[in-house]
């Protein structure tokens, strides 16, 4: 790294990369989240955003997000609207893929102000 | 969006929830938010922007001036003013000085720092990079738990990605900066996260702490001056230097600035990772974002600082939590560990599990620690059999005191303590157990007795079949108004493990 104005291009690239995204799906793997069975769920996602739909939808792991009893938890970001799902199984994430994630339909019951 | 598809997904975001509206994230910003195997993404929030912020335009008294105004304490429990540290090992000068992360995290229950490890490990890189430019060391060591493989495998790539970036290495951002940073795992002893036994232990030598001064600041890893700081604590730094000390101490109490990580467990609905602004009242934590204790239970006490901290009692429910608070009322902030008890837990068993911890934890080099340690849980113990005196109550305080003013380290140091605090506030609980043989809580197993109320019991022997030791057989008495004789428990035999209780349909057995 040799400048900020360096530094400020890798921002501003992915930044605009993250903007092109419609839906960014966020599966919680820390070692909480794969303890309680995060990787299943991660594969489905993962496997099942292929060819065109990974140029909208972007599947990622990231970090715990503290909610530790609800855990494996997949988000999905769209703009600023966040939808938490909970509790989540390779079974679950199956419907979440096929109703939210292609369809744009939130699966309810499978989110944290449904568990709650 | 329509609006019927508005209001279907009302709540459906963990934004809408108490347990996150009233968290300020700033250590934990990122956790759950960017892809910690992508140093783009942290990049793309701000990330290395401190530490070009750091090269291009601050001198180092600079960078700690800005951390002794934010009024940053470590948040690894002591709460030592982090500037500070890094001035006294600013002014030692030397050829070669060493930053270390503690990321030794081992008390019993707490993930704070396993979680920003792996959920942000950039920013700690980064921090530490920023210290090595206040100090002027070349080096950093992250000393991390092996038991953490995945925050290990993260820190890796974390730093291979911020080497190739040349955000690590020589020269850095062309400022004639130089600063590397490699791994050490540790093994899991618990007295390895003291600072003089970590140092050790990166040294390569078994873990074992040694008398202070001469400070780390002064003379460190390998004789040189060296600062060591808590995983938090470094993932406030290059929030601190982006937004000023201003905003920093924005947040928090007078004495104790800007926020907490907790990780919150025990008799508590919702468990989980929480980041508070300091001086947040325990009830607020407990009832509102932690949603209460279950099953309608009474809250008796909150555990914090884990083995070296105390127990805060429902008299000081309503205590902000910061530093000097904690301390006041007998307990510490530690890092982080904040577990809630209900009134089925016994404060003398509580007392106990975290002295076996220790008692087992204890590295051995000093004597008050090794065998005073030791001794106290055979007191300890002797009292949830039973067979306790009052002499030994006061005894056991003695040897406390006596404990905490004569141990090497932390540890021994700290290790009393949840004795002692809950002596002071259950100190009832402690005479129950003495005088009446009795455990109020009914937890301790050698003060229990099961009893089956003859009237009550309808005979059905589904106590007997559950009983794994075969103790509960069946008399001559019906009861009026039952067909079937009822039973009784032959408590010479019972292992008083709670089959037969928890398999009763009608509520005819009791322990007390």
């Amino acid at each position: 790294m040799k400048s900020l104005a360096e530094l400020q291009a890798i921002k501003d690239k992915t930044n605009q990369e993250l903007g092109t995204v419609e839906k960014r799906v966020l599966v919680g793997m820390a070692t909480c989240g794969i303890a309680a069975g995060a990787s299943p769920v991660y594969d489905v996602l993962a496997n099942g955003v292929q060819g065109d739909l990974a140029k909208t939808v972007s599947v990622k792991q990231t970090g715990c997000v503290g909610i530790c009893q609800y855990e494996p938890v997949v988000e999905i970001y769209e703009g600023d609207k966040r939808t938490t799902y909970v509790k989540m199984t390779a079974e679950k994430a199956q419907k979440v893929l096929e109703d939210h994630i292609k369809n744009g339909k939130v699966v309810y019951e499978y989110t944290i102000g449904a568990n709650n | 969006m329509t609006c019927s598809n508005d209001k279907m997904v009302a709540g459906a975001s963990l934004n809408e929830t108490e347990f996150f509206k009233k968290q300020t994230r700033v250590a934990l910003r990122n956790c759950g938010v960017i892809d910690p195997c992508n140093i783009n993404e942290y990049i793309a929030r701000d990330g290395y922007a401190a530490l070009g912020k750091v090269l291009t335009e601050m001198s180092s008294e600079d960078v700690i001036q800005t951390l002794l105004d934010s009024g940053l304490r470590g948040r690894g429990g002591a709460g030592f003013p982090t500037g500070l540290k890094w001035k006294f090992a600013a002014a030692n000068a030397d050829d070669q000085k060493y930053v270390c992360c503690n990321a030794d995290e081992g008390d019993p229950g707490a993930f704070m720092d396993r979680s920003v490890l792996e959920g942000d490990p950039h920013v700690v890189l980064e921090a530490m990079a920023i210290a090595g430019y206040a100090i002027g060391a070349t080096q950093g060591y992250i000393y991390v738990r092996a038991e953490y493989p995945v925050a290990v495998e993260r820190l890796q790539l974390a730093i291979k990605q911020a080497r190739e970036y040349g955000l690590l290495g020589k020269n850095i951002f062309e400022s004639g900066f130089d600063f590397d940073i490699d791994l050490r795992l540790g093994a899991g002893a618990f007295v390895c996260g003291e600072e003089t036994a970590l140092m050790t232990s990166i040294e390569g030598k078994r873990g074992e702490p040694h008398p202070r001064p001469p400070f780390p600041a002064k003379s460190g890893l390998f004789k040189k001056p060296t600062i060591l700081n808590n995983v938090e604590t470094w993932a406030n730094i290059p929030q601190i230097i982006l937004n000023g000390a201003d905003w920093f101490a924005g947040m928090g109490t007078e004495k104790s600035k800007g926020t907490k990580v907790f990780a919150l467990g025990g008799k508590i609905k919702n468990t989980g990772l929480v980041e508070i602004p300091m001086g947040t009242p325990l009830r607020e934590v407990v009832e509102e974002i932690g949603g209460g204790i279950p099953g309608g239970k009474k809250f008796k006490a909150a555990q914090t600082g884990g083995p070296s901290g105390g127990c805060i009692p429902a008299q000081h429910f309503d205590v902000a939590i910061d530093y000097d608070n904690l301390i006041a009322i007998g307990s510490m902030m530690g890092s982080g560990g904040l577990i809630v008890m209900d009134e089925d837990n016994c404060m003398v068993d509580i007392a106990k599990f975290f002295l076996e911890f220790t008692v087992d934890e204890s590295c051995g080099k000093c004597t008050p620690c090794r065998v005073g340690t030791r001794r106290l849980l055979e007191m300890l113990d002797k009292i949830t059999k039973g067979q306790g005196t009052m002499q030994d109550l006061e005894e056991m305080k003695e040897l406390c005191l006596y404990i905490k003013a004569n141990s090497l380290c932390g540890l021994g140091q700290t290790a009393p303590n949840p004795v002692l605090s809950t002596l002071n506030y259950f100190y009832d609980e402690y005479v129950a157990h003495v005088k009446d043989k009795r455990c109020p809580a009914g937890v301790c197993k050698d003060l229990l007795s099961f009893t089956i109320d003859k009237d009550k019991c309808i005979g059905c022997g589904l106590c007997a079949r559950n009983c794994p030791v075969n103790c509960i057989s069946q008399t001559d008495y019906v009861a009026p108004g039952h067909k079937l004789a009822s039973y009784v428990i032959d408590s010479s035999k019972c292992i008083k493990c709670g089959a037969c209780m928890a398999n009763c349909k009608v509520g005819a057995i009791s322990k007390k």
